[in-house]
């Protein structure tokens, strides 16, 4: 069964889903990769007004291919999560609810997504250009002198996702590889 | 001896860039088809579907691929006879890395410095070429774009020779194991043993080259291509780590002489987004 979801996240929605869970995502989306959740990161820190509102919000790791004329963006898939773990906690902190990526997270993010009731979505690294296909509108909403890893605002339909992480710590990765696993 | 003039060069690489970026190998078309068929999860084949309607979708739109659109790692064979005309070899590559970028609406990915600065070039460049110096007249130039994702999860050991095939197979399966979901599975191996250091992971790379189906010429290391995939294949990673029996689409050895004392080995994991493509001038 496939669930639809939209943005802001409630705590009810968060509560309806679970590891291996399919979704589709509707509503406003965030990117960031690294460069940006150093930024983001450095300006909690310091005590500085972000220039977005993390409360509720999805952040998808995400550095995409420029849009060709005529069209809202480029090629568009996750990139590895792995490298945000440093800074996911405190983001969680802060109100975010939800990232989209692909890959392993460190136990100090799964224990601040238990924490904080947030949740892990997976979405298919390498399908870039399907995943392109639900992204309706984009803009650029901070640190554009990142270039692809500047902060975009995303207006998704139906953004096909996987949860990996639910609010209660259940991992896809774990479950899944366990039902498989020969040796 | 035969001139090249650069922007002939320039030229081939640009459409190089482009191309390889969208639109996949047959050799990966297939085995990724292959693999639906073979795939017991039910989700692990909803996954390997989706991956076949997006490079389906890259096609018919001129779409990347994937939006990690890679280092630009050239092979090239320049035959001896050739004489370039009208600049810089190493340069005309860069600037069809430059041209192939832009034009093609390809992300550009290379930072200036590893450490310090960390600041995008802009361009995608510089291209990483490595070369060859062959007979004839011909330049042949392979260009494979290398995505981060999958590079991150490579490795190398020198093992002692005493650890012989069962240290090597215990490397490979350690190292899928750890990769795990993050360089996007299913993966292409390469492996590359003997050499110093920097020939074992170059013949590593260059092991990703090779068709998938096609085997190592002797038929011991052949055997043993066949072997480990089986056995990646047990780890239960499956598509994108969800879970399933396509951890890995194939397993490619290569190998060279090595020292008395050595044993290198070298692990090159390659996405499903496995781009090449070549072009003789
Ligand atoms: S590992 Fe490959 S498929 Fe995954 S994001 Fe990188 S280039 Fe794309």
């Amino acid at each position: 069964m496939i669930k639809h979801i939209t943005t802001p996240l409630t705590p009810e929605i968060i509560s309806s889903l679970q590891a291996g869970d399919k979704v589709l995502i509707s509503g406003i989306i965030y990117s960031a990769r690294d460069a940006a959740h150093k930024r983001l990161y450095e300006m909690i820190k310091k005590g500085e007004k972000l220039p977005i509102e993390l409360e509720g919000q999805i952040i998808y790791y995400v550095g995409p291919c420029p849009a060709k004329p005529g069209t809202v963006i480029g090629s568009a898939g996750p990139t590895t999560s792995g490298r945000m773990d440093a800074y996911t906690p405190l983001l969680l902190e802060k109100g975010l609810k939800g990232m989209i990526g692909k890959g392993f997270r460190s136990k100090e993010v799964v224990d601040a997504i238990v924490k904080y009731g947030a949740v892990y979505f997976g979405a298919i690294g390498g399908a870039g250009a399907l995943l392109a296909d639900s992204i309706k509108d984009s803009k650029i909403v901070a640190f554009e002198d990142l270039g692809p890893e500047a902060i975009y605002e995303f207006k998704v339909e139906n953004f096909p996702a996987i949860v990996i992480i639910d609010k209660e710590g259940n991992d896809l990765y774990k479950i899944g590889v366990e039902k498989y696993r020969e040796i | 001896m035969r001139e090249v003039h650069v922007d002939e060069i320039i030229a081939a690489v640009e459409k190089l860039c482009i191309e390889a970026n969208i639109k996949l190998p047959e050799d990966v078309k297939f085995a990724l088809n292959k693999a639906v068929e073979k795939e017991t999860s039910p989700l692990g084949r909803e996954i390997l579907n989706d991956i076949i309607k997006n490079y389906q979708i890259a096609e018919e739109k001129d779409l990347a691929i994937c939006q990690d659109t890679g280092f630009a790692v050239f092979f090239v064979k320049l035959g001896q006879d050739v004489r370039i005309t009208g600049g810089n070899f190493t340069e005309a590559i860069n600037e069809g890395v430059r041209r192939g970028y832009k034009n093609g609406y390809l992300r550009k990915s290379i930072v200036n410095d590893p450490l310090i600065y960390r600041k995008n070039t802009g361009d995608n460049t510089p291209a990483i070429i490595h070369l060859e110096i062959v007979p004839g007249d011909k330049i042949h130039i392979t260009f494979a774009p290398k995505g981060g994702g999958s590079e991150n999860m490579s490795a190398l050991r020198m093992l002692k020779p005493s650890d012989g095939v069962e240290g090597l197979k215990k490397f490979v399966l350690e190292t899928v194991r750890q990769a795990g979901p993050n360089p996007c599975p299913p993966i292409i191996i390469g492996v590359g043993i003997g050499g110093t250091i920097e020939v074992a992971t170059l013949i590593a790379k260059k092991a990703l080259l090779r068709p998938i189906g096609e085997h190592h010429p002797m038929p011991e290391i052949a055997e043993l291509e066949k072997e480990l995939l089986e056995e990646v294949n047990k780890l239960g990673i499956g598509p994108q780590g969800f879970g399933g029996k396509t951890t890995a689409l194939a397993v490619n050895i290569e190998t060279f002489p090595a020292h008395i004392a050595s044993l290198p080995v070298a692990i090159n994991i390659q996405c499903h987004v496995a781009r090449h493509k070549e072009v003789e001038i």
